[in-house]
Formats: structure tokens, sequence, C-alpha cells
């Protein structure tokens, strides 16, 4: 970190006044992780209360408002902001160059973004409109009409989470727009689009699709807004309002969303995949078209979420089989993924590790997923535990991997020292257990027929075994994730120095010092081909005579 | 090396292009805009004929012409003022703008009318029925908007009197310039929902 190891005021001072996108990414990679943490031990109270039968750990209301914050939390606040984060940090080096394209709309973004954060969990406070004896949004994260009417939602709970998200919202589309100016407008000379890393090319494909889902998010909370405070009617029923409406608006916004969040775990792995297996990625234009048409094809197929809410048996599907599609795409990754693996000399690094977890963890995820894409079988297992199990296997099994495997990558450009790899394994394996006994069992539980968001269950019901090794599972995991904290602490201290180019990797950002200068580069690189340190490195074999 | 090095475009012969920054983000923050349009028309249409309370549409609804041709007009005297600015002439490009700038007011008025009309005199609000709901927020976006876009216009204008505002500035004016053409396309498509088919 530029502002290295600084006495705390003249730090904070530093921070609050940057506009430079390397300390903005770190800011959001910061943030991101204390909410995670925050998130990670309502997960923790959640499995607590579940572990056992009538179990009276948490009351009921505690439980709905854990469930939601989780949720809320985890997409909103460490989803967006780790992979935003990320983006920030690179995307300006991978293209070469010095800055975002508006550097000081890049720092309200990332404000707007903490201030979203603060006022979701001001609602602890004051929730209930006493300050005090607040109490958090209950509603669920995806905030299901009339749930989140006056009638059934006093207090101002709700109203927090409406806000916060609203404010979420702006600050993630000024940042994506800002991506996209910086990846179109500010490449330096020779970065063409079909040599730009994939990383790029997956993080402006994630802007576009930021632009595009988000403002509907916007707008339901500006209705829902309405509805509370104006006497608006667009969800209430009784007034010839549609609550079916809310559901459809929501997953506009929120299918495209879990894209948003899992294309760049897809942008991570494919720049970690083929640097630690020595040979470049397979097919890196059919790449990068298989993720434009995922991220096309994610903005038709919505309603796969609303299979059981009555539909036409048209619209039905329609929407299995536009989902069904998606899966075509997203399997051409996963092969050129393994293609790029396939006969290269392997490095068992930490980000490798990580990777190939993502590839099998991915894979089962996209498994249920047509699964549940399949109208009937969805009738039986919609808000079921498999739903739990499947899209945990998305966002934890994918997108946490693959971050994990980003900051084992990237922690030494960034701070200039290596993370501790002892340490690092310990985290792998715990996490790795811990991750497949929480949820692996949740798929079978779900099959058994246990709901989702129950507070209690009886014990008749065969779900006993199930629910227990799932919360023992997540001792593992909570024991990785402290590992894993522990390391970045101690590394940032005592890590091995690392050197600028410690994986002798191929990207521009691996050109510049660990960690870069405020400039990034002193003077602009000029690039040739897709790999130009590898050009460098190898002068007489360069990329760009094949090419 | 014995070949011609590494060709394309990186070669010093060829020049390195890229699009305007401003450009792009304007087109970006554009897109953004229509996908929010685009939900609050949605909404319009889903409910038009569902409202279980009166007024209907068709009971109190007016055509606005006048505003509308005032708003459509605008567009035309901003390229009239971008292109004045682009030759040079100062003073034209400030006739034109001036003129943008009254038509736009032009429309405002007419909405606070017809707002005023409704809400005092027909005691028809937001909260009346689904038709008030969607009706509201969807002509009020596009005001908010409309009230944007002013802003911006009597920024660049104020900055023009003073003397800020060259030939050389003609980019920056253009982005706002299209940003207000994007306004009046939203009006156009808010017209044909609103005023042709829900009523
Ligand atoms: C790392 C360990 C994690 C554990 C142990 C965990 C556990 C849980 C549990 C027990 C629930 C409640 C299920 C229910 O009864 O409905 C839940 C819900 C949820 N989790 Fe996680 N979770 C973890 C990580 C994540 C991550 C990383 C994300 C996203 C990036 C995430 C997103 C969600 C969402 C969206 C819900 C649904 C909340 C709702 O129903 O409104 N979780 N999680
Ligand atoms: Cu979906």
């Amino acid at each position: 970190m530029g502002a290295g190891r600084k006495a705390l005021p003249g730090l904070v001072q530093e921070l609050v006044y940057t506009v430079d996108h390397k300390k903005l990414g770190m800011m959001y990679l910061g943030s991101g992780l204390v909410f995670f943490m925050l998130a990670g031990i309502m997960a923790v109270a959640i499995r607590v209360q579940l572990a056992v039968p009538n179990n009276h750990f948490l009351n009921p209301s505690a439980f709905n408002q854990f469930f939601t914050m989780h949720g809320t939390t985890m997409v909103f606040l460490v989803g967006m902001p780790l992979i935003l984060g990320l983006a920030n940090y690179l995307v300006p080096i991978m293209i070469g160059t010095r800055d975002m394209a508006f550097p000081r709309l890049n720092a309200f973004g990332f404000w707007i973004f903490l201030f979203s954060g603060f006022l979701l969990y001001f609602s602890y406070l004051g929730g209930s409109g006493v300050y005090g004896i607040g109490s958090a949004p209950d509603v669920g994260w995806f905030a299901y009409s009339p749930l989140t009417a006056k009638a059934f939602s006093k207090g101002h709970s709700t109203d927090y989470w409406t806000l916060s998200l609203l404010a979420g919202g702006i600050g993630s589309i000024a940042t994506a727009i800002n991506l996209i100016a910086t990846i179109f407008c500010l490449r330096c000379r020779g970065m063409t689009l079909n040599r730009m890393p994939l990383f790029v090319w997956l993080n402006a494909v994630v802007a576009f699709l930021i632009i595009l889902a988000m403002p509907p998010l916007s707008a339901c909370q500006i209705m829902l807004c309405l509805d509370r405070y104006l006497g608006a009617k667009f969800f209430d029923t009784q007034a010839g309002g549609s609550a079916i409406l809310w559901q459809h608006f929501f997953w506009i916004f929120g299918h495209p969303e879990v894209y948003i969040l899992i294309l760049p775990a897809f942008a991570i792995i494919s720049e970690v995949i083929p640097v630690f297996s020595r040979k470049p990625i397979f097919g890196y234009p059919i790449m990068v078209m298989a993720s434009v048409m995922i991220a096309f094809i994610s903005l038709g197929v919505w309603a796969h979420h609303m299979f059981t809410v009555g539909m036409s048996s048209v619209s039905n599907t329609f929407f299995s089989a536009s989902t069904f599609v998606i899966a075509v795409p997203t399997g051409i990754k996963i092969f050129n993924w393994i293609g790029t693996m396939y006969g290269g000399k392997l490095r068992m690094e930490l980000p490798l590790l990580f990777s190939i977890a993502f590839l099998f963890q991915f894979l089962i995820a996209g498994l249920t997923g047509v699964m549940l894409a399949t109208t009937p079988f969805d009738w039986q297992l919609n808000d079921s535990y498999f739903v739990v199990a499947h899209f945990h296997y998305v966002l934890v099994g994918g997108l946490l991997f693959s971050i994990f495997a980003a900051f084992y990558y990237w922690y030494p450009k960034m701070i200039g020292r290596m993370l501790d790899g002892a340490m690092g394994r310990w985290h792998f394996w715990l996490f790795l257990v811990g991750f497949h006994l929480t949820f692996f069992p949740q798929h079978i539980m779900g099959i058994l027929g246990m709901p989702r968001r129950i507070y209690s269950y009886p014990a008749d019901r065969g779900w006993e075994i199930g629910n227990l090794l799932s919360s023992i599972g997540v001792i593992f995991q909570a024991t990785g994730i402290l590992i894993f904290l522990i390391n970045l602490l101690y590394s940032y201290y005592r890590g091995r120095r690392a050197g600028d180019d410690p994986w002798d990797a191929w990207t521009l950002e691996w050109a510049t010092t660990s960690p870069p200068a405020e400039y990034n580069f002193e003077k602009l690189p000029e690039v040739h081909s897709a790999r130009p340190l590898w050009d460098l490195k190898h002068p007489d074999e360069p990329d760009w005579k094949h090419n | 090396m014995s070949d011609d090095g590494p060709g394309g475009a990186s070669s010093p012969a060829t020049e390195w292009k890229l699009p305007s920054v401003r450009k792009v983000a304007m087109i970006s923050l554009i897109t953004a805009e229509s996908a929010l349009f685009c939900i609050f028309l949605v909404a319009y249409a889903f409910y038009i004929g569902k409202s279980l309370n009166p007024p209907s549409p068709k009971e109190i609804l007016e055509w606005p012409i006048l505003a509308s041709i005032a708003l459509l007009s605008s567009s035309g005297t901003i390229v009239f003022a971008e292109k004045a600015l682009y030759g040079g002439r100062l003073a034209r490009f400030h006739c034109w703008w001036l003129v943008t700038i009254l038509l736009g007011m032009t429309f405002l008025g007419y909405t606070a009318r017809e707002w005023y009309e409704f809400i005092h005199h027909r005691h028809f609000t937001l909260a009346t029925n689904v038709f008030g709901s969607t009706f509201y927020s969807l002509i009020g976006l596009h005001v908010s908007h409309v009230i944007a876009g002013l802003v911006l216009l009597l920024l660049v204008f104020a900055m023009s009197l003073v003397g800020k505002v060259r030939a050389e500035h003609h980019e920056h004016v253009e982005m706002v310039s299209w940003y207000w053409h994007f306004v009046d396309i939203v009006w156009v498509v808010v017209f044909v929902v609103v005023y042709v088919i829900g009523r």
C-alpha cells in the first residue's frame, strides 16, 4: 500500500482524500472483508440455531433479521465491493494506464457504497423509529411484497433496507460507467481489444451488466418508497396493484446480479489458470464470446425464480429453455479452462488450488442450476434447502473461492509481500472441507422437504443429521477464514518480499513495482501481444510473431 | 530479428486512436437511464385499465400538444446552437441556446399546470389508484430529467456569458446536447405509452 506503515491519523486523512484507483481498490477490499465478517457471524448464528431440532438459541424475529441481513450484506456489501475493488485496482494497471477515466467519480462510488453499508446497519439502531430499540430488516434479501407493505413491516427497518440499496445502486452504476470509459478509452499503445487480458474483458462485460441491471433495482426501490410513504399502489393488491410485479422487477435485476457476481470470478480464474499452467489461455476469442453471450442471455431468464407463482406454461417453458441455453457458453468456458490446464506444467500454488476447487464446485452449482431450471423439478424444490445449497455453491464455491485465489495471486502485487503458504494451505483445506460439509447435505435436506427460512423444525423429519453436519461445517469454515485473516495481517509485516513478478506472469500489472508507484508506470508501456511480459522475457520467441 | 517487428495497430506508422472518454461515458449513462425508464414504462403499461376506482386516463388526460412541440423543437434548436459554437459564432450560439432553454421551460410550465389542475381541482394524486401511481412516477421521472437537463443548459449558458465556453469546448457542449436529445426521445416514448396507448 502506498500509504505504507504510517501513523493512523495521517493514514486516515490520506485515505479520505485519495482519488487513486489503487487506494480506492484496497479500501473496497478492506471494507468488503469487514462486512464479510459481520455477515459471517450472522451465518454462524443461523447455523447454530438450526443445528438441532426445537432449538431456542435465537428468537424467531431475530432469526428473520439475521438471514435477511446476512443475504443482503453478502450480495451488496461483500460481493459487490470485493469485485469492484479488484477491478478498480487491477484494470487500469492491466491496460497500462495511470488511473481510471474519472478518478473523483471513482472516489464518489466508493464512499457512497460505504454510506449504503452504514445505512443498512444503522437500522439496528433506528429501525423501529425509536433510537435504541432498533430492528433490522426482516423481509429477506428479495423483500417480496406484501411483506414490505406498511401493514406488515412496521417501523423503518424496510426503509433503511430500501434506501441503502438505492444508494448502493447509484454507487455501482457510477463505478461501472467509469470502468467502461476506462477500458474503452484509456488503453496503452498497442492494447487492442483482442490483446486485452480476459480479466479486463470480463470486467467490461460486468460493467455493462451493471448499467443494465442495477437501474431496475433502483426503480423497484423508488416504487417501494412511494408505496410506503406516499400511498402509491404499485404493490398493493387491495387497490389493484400486483405483488407479482415486484417479483418480476426484482428478478429482472436479481438474476443478472448473480452474473455480475460470478463473471468476475471467471475473470480471476482466467488469469490464474494460464499463469500456473504455463500455457496461454485456450480459445481466447471463444472465451470472450462466451462471456458476452452469458451476459446477454442472463438478461432474459429472470422468471426462473418464479415458476411457482403460477405463470402460463408458455412463460414457464420460455424461461426454462432460456436458462438451459446459458449452460452452453458456461460449459464452453469450463472446457476451455480445463483445456488450458491440459498438458500444462501445473504449479500447485494456492491461487491454482483455489481455482481448481472453483472448477469442481462451480460445475456442481451449474448442474443443480439446470435441475432447478426444469419447471416440474422446481415446483418440488422451490424455497427448499436445495435452493440454498445451489446458490451457496455458486456464491461461496464459485465467487468466494475465486476471490481467495485473487487474494493469494495479487496480494504480493498490492502489498509487496507474499502471503504465507503454510497458513494458506490450512485455510484452503479447512475451508474446502467446511464448505462441502456445510452445503452438500443441504441438497439432501431440501429433497427431504426442509423449507428454507424456517426458524426451527421438529425432530421427526429426518433432517437432524444433515443440519448437524451442516452446522459443524461452519466451524471448519470459520477457522479457515480466521487463519486467512491472520495471514493477511501477519504477511503484511512478516511476509517474504515479493519482488515485481513473483509468479513469472504475463500481464502488465507485473511489469511495474510491487506495490506499484503512485502513477503505476513511469513510462506508459506499449504492447504487441496478449502476453506483453512473455515478449519481454523471451525476445527470441515473442507471441506477436505467432498471431 | 529479421522481420519488421510487431505489426498491427501498434507499429509506429499507424497512430493509436481511442474513443473519447466523455462520449463513451455519456453513452453508458444514457444506457443506464434507459433501463430505469423501461421499468417505469412497463409498470405503466402493465397497469393500464387495472385501476379499481376512477379516474381513468380517458377522463382526465389531455393531449400535451404544445408542450410536446416545444420539447421536440428544442432538440432542433440545440443542434443549431452546437453548429454555431463549432463555427466559433458565439452570439448565434447564445441565441439558440437561450431559445432551447425557453422551450424547455415551456414544457416544464405545461406539466406544472397539468399537475396543479389534477391535484388541486380534480383531487387526483399518486395515492388515488394504480393509474395515479404509475402516471405520477413515470411523468415525474421524466420531468426530473428535464429539470436536470435545464440545470445543465443554464450552467453552460452562465459559463458562456462570462466567456468560459468557446469553440474548443465543443465536445463538452455536445455532451449536454446528447443528454437533451435523450430526454426528448424518452418523451416521445412516454407520450406514446401514456397519451396514445393509455387512453
Ligand atoms: C461462508 C459461509 C456461509 C454460510 C455458512 C452461509 C449460511 C447461510 C444460511 C444458513 C442461510 C439461511 C438459509 C435460509 O434459512 O434461508 C443463508 C442465506 C443466504 N446466503 Fe449465505 N452463507 C455463507 C456465505 C454466503 C455468501 C458468500 C453469500 C453471497 C455472496 C451468501 C448469500 C446468501 C443469500 C443471498 C441468502 C438468502 C437470504 C434470504 O433468504 O433472504 N451466503 N446463508
Ligand atoms: Cu436466476
